[in-house]
C-alpha cells in the first residue's frame, strides 16, 4: 500500500510545534518532519473523493442540550489545587505575565 | 483451585453461596499478579490492601459483589494514581471517581489495579507508554496491542477477572484480538466518559476485556447508561443484553464486508475468520456479501480528525492547574513550552503537531472539514449495510501481534494496525472483538462483529452464539 502514496507534503514543524506550546529539539523536528510528511503523503489520498455533494450542517440526530444555571456540589477548593504545582492563598501560581 | 481462571459468574455463584470470601479471590489475584506481571507488565499501580479492604466491606448480593475489576490508567478512580501512561501525569491524584467508577462500586465491584497503555491512549502496541511496555500473554516478545494492552494481557494472563478499557479507533477490539480476550467497544453515547481523559471526543468510548461475551454483557448492563456530566451520554434504555443469548443466529441475516478481506491480510487470519463464518453459517445464518465503498479512506480520515481533536483536548495540560510543570520557568511562553516538551513522549508530540496543522489557518477546509465529509460518507456506508444485514463478521486485525520494536520507527505501518477498526467509531456505532483462533505459532486470532448504533443486544448475541460453539475462549496462555 504504502508504494502508490504521493510524494511527501511539506510541514513547517517548527512553526506548528510553536502555535502548539510545544518546545522541540532540532533532532525532534527533523525526525517528525519527515515522518508526518509520511503521515500526510497518506493522508492526501483523500484528495480524489468527491465530497461535493455532502453538507455537514443540518444533521437531524444533532441538537443542543441545555440545562439550567444552578450550582451544584462539586470538588472543594482544596481538592481542585492539591495537584497543582504551585499553589498560594487558593490560587494557582504561574511566572508573571504582564511587566 | 485457581481461580483466577474462573469467570465472573462462576465467581459470583460461589461468593453468594459463601463458599468463598472476595478477600481470597483479591488474595490470590495478587498473588498471580505477583508472579506473572513482572514478565507481562501489564500494571502500573496496584494497592492490594485498599482491595482486600474493599473486598471485606463488599456485599456478595449485589450484581458485582466482591469481584475484581483493573482499570485503564485513563480513567479517574479518587485516590488513585491516573498518570494515562505520561510523564505530564506523574504523581497526580485523582480527586473524584469517573461515572462508570461510580457505577461499578454501586453495583459492589473492588477496583483492583491500574493497566497500562499507550501515552494517552493514542498508539497500537503499549510501546507509547512512558513507563515501558507491556507484553503479550501468547508470546512476551511480541506487544500486547494498543492502546489499552494492559488490560488485554492483564485478563488475557488472568491476572484480572476483567478490566475497563478505552476505544477511540481499535484501542479494546484490538488488543483483545491480539490478546484471546473478549473486548467490546459499545456505541458512542452508550456509556459515560465523565472523568475519563479525553484524546479524541467525538470518537472516544469507555469499553469492557472479559474472557467471556456473557462478562461483557454483564459488565456493560453496569456501567452503560445516561449521565447529566456527559452531555455526549443518551438518555436510552439499558437492555438486558444476556435475555437474547442462547436464541442462536438462525434467521439472521450476517453481513461480510468484501473491503475488509485485503491484500496484506495476513493469511492464517484470514483462514480462522473464513472458518468462522462458516461456523454461523453452519448454525443457520444467512451470510450475505456487502460492500463498504470508503473503508479505505478510514485510517487518513481518522488520523486527521483524531489528531485535530487531541490537540486541543491536550492544551489543558499545560503546568498550571496540575501534573508535571518545568524547572524554573523565565517566562509563561517557557513554561507551556518546556513542560509540555519534557511531560509529553514522541507520539504524543507528533499527533498535537499533525492535529495543530491541520486545524491551522488555510489547511482547515483542505483537511480537517474534507475529513468530516469522508466521514459522513463512511458512516453511510455503514448505514445502508445495516439494511441488508443485522450485523457484520470482519477480521479485527489484519495480522497477529507483532514482535516489539517492529513498527516503532515507522508511525505510518503502526496506525495501519488498527485498518479494521476505525471506521465504527468514525461511525459511532458498536464492535466486539472476540477470539477465533489461533496462527501455526499459538498467537491469538480475532473475529470482529460490528453492530450498527444501539445494536450491542443483537451483536453480543450473535458473540455469544459463536463462543458457545468453539474452544478458543477456554484455552490459557503459557506464562
Amino acid at each position: 500500500m504504502a508504494d502508490s502514496l504521493p510524494a511527501s507534503e511539506s510541514i513547517d514543524v517548527s512553526y506548528v510545534a510553536d502555535l502548539a506550546r510545544l518546545r522541540l529539539s532540532p533532532e525532534e523536528i527533523a525526525t517528525f518532519q519527515k515522518q508526518l510528511g509520511d503521515v500526510l503523503g497518506y493522508v492526501a489520498q483523500l484528495k480524489e473523493v468527491d465530497v461535493s455533494h455532502i453538507s455537514l450542517l443540518g444533521d437531524a440526530d444533532l441538537k443542543n442540550r441545555l440545562r439550567a444555571d444552578e450550582v451544584r456540589p462539586s470538588l472543594s477548593v482544596e481538592a481542585a489545587l492539591a495537584n497543582a504545582p504551585k499553589q498560594e492563598n487558593n490560587l494557582f501560581v504561574v511566572p508573571k505575565i504582564i511587566e | 483451585m485457581d481461580l483466577t481462571s474462573l469467570t465472573i459468574p462462576e465467581l459470583r455463584k460461589k461468593l453468594q453461596s459463601g463458599e468463598l470470601r472476595s478477600r481470597e479471590i483479591v488474595d490470590q489475584l495478587a498473588t498471580r499478579i505477583g508472579a506473572v506481571d513482572p514478565k507481562l507488565k501489564a500494571y502500573l499501580h496496584l494497592d492490594a490492601d485498599k482491595a482486600r479492604a474493599a473486598a471485606d466491606a463488599a456485599n456478595p448480593a449485589l450484581p458485582l459483589g466482591g469481584v475484581p475489576i483493573a482499570i485503564k490508567d485513563v480513567i479517574n478512580v479518587q485516590g488513585d494514581p491516573c498518570t494515562c501512561a505520561s510523564k505530564i501525569l506523574q504523581g497526580y491524584t485523582a480527586p473524584y471517581d469517573a461515572t462508570v467508577i461510580t457505577k461499578l462500586r454501586e453495583a459492589g465491584a473492588v477496583l483492583m489495579g491500574r493497566t497500562n497503555m499507550d501515552e494517552f491512549a493514542m498508539g497500537s502496541s503499549t510501546e507509547n507508554s512512558s513507563w515501558g511496555s507491556t507484553r503479550n500473554p501468547w508470546d512476551l516478545d511480541r506487544i500486547p496491542g494498543g492502546s489499552s494492552g494492559g488490560s488485554a494481557a492483564a485478563v488475557g494472563g488472568h491476572e484480572a477477572f476483567a478490566a475497563l478499557g478505552t476505544d477511540t479507533g481499535g484501542s479494546i477490539r484490538q488488543p483483545a484480538a491480539l490478546c484471546s480476550c473478549v473486548g467490546l467497544k459499545p456505541t458512542y453515547g452508550r456509556v459515560s466518559r465523565y472523568g475519563m481523559v479525553a484524546f479524541a471526543s467525538s470518537l472516544d468510548q469507555i469499553g469492557t476485556f472479559t474472557k467471556t461475551v456473557e462478562e461483557a454483557a454483564l459488565l456493560l448492563e453496569i456501567i452503560a447508561g445516561y449521565d447529566p456530566r456527559d452531555n455526549t451520554s443518551i438518555d436510552r434504555p439499558v437492555p438486558k443484553y444476556t435475555a437474547s443469548f442462547g436464541q442462536g443466529v438462525k434467521g439472521l441475516k450476517l453481513g461480510v464486508p468484501k473491503e475488509y478481506f485485503i491484500e496484506g491480510i495476513d493469511p492464517e487470519v484470514e483462514k480462522a475468520v473464513r472458518a468462522a463464518i462458516d461456523e454461523y453459517k453452519k448454525q443457520g445464518a444467512e451470510i450475505v456479501e456487502v460492500s463498504l465503498p470508503h473503508t479505505q479512506y478510514a485510517v487518513a480520515v481518522y488520523y486527521i480528525i483524531a489528531t485535530a481533536e487531541c490537540s486541543a483536548n491536550l492544551a489543558r495540560f499545560d503546568g498550571v492547574r496540575y501534573g508535571k510543570r518545568a524547572q524554573n520557568p523565565k517566562d509563561i511562553l517557557d513554561l507551556y513550552g518546556r513542560t509540555r516538551a519534557e511531560g509529553f513522549g514522541a507520539e504524543v508530540k507528533r499527533r498535537i503537531i499533525l492535529g495543530t496543522y491541520v486545524l491551522s489557518s488555510g489547511y482547515y477546509d483542505a483537511y480537517y472539514n474534507r475529513a468530516q465529509k469522508v466521514r459522513h460518507m463512511i458512516a453511510e456506508d455503514f448505514r445502508l449495510a445495516f439494511e441488508k444485514c443485522d450485523a457484520l463478521l470482519t477480521p479485527t486485525s489484519p495480522t497477529p501481534a507483532f514482535k516489539l520494536g517492529e513498527r516503532t520507527q515507522d508511525p505510518l505501518q503502526m496506525y495501519l494496525a488498527d485498518i479494521f477498526t476505525i471506521a465504527v467509531n468514525l461511525a459511532g456505532i458498536c464492535g466486539v472483538s472476540i477470539p477465533c483462533g489461533f496462527t501455526s505459532n499459538k498467537l491469538p486470532i480475532g473475529l470482529q462483529i460490528i453492530g450498527p448504533k444501539w445494536g450491542e443486544e443483537t451483536m453480543l448475541r450473535v458473540a455469544h452464539a459463536y463462543e458457545q460453539a468453539t474452544p478458543w475462549h477456554k484455552e490459557k496462555p503459557p506464562l
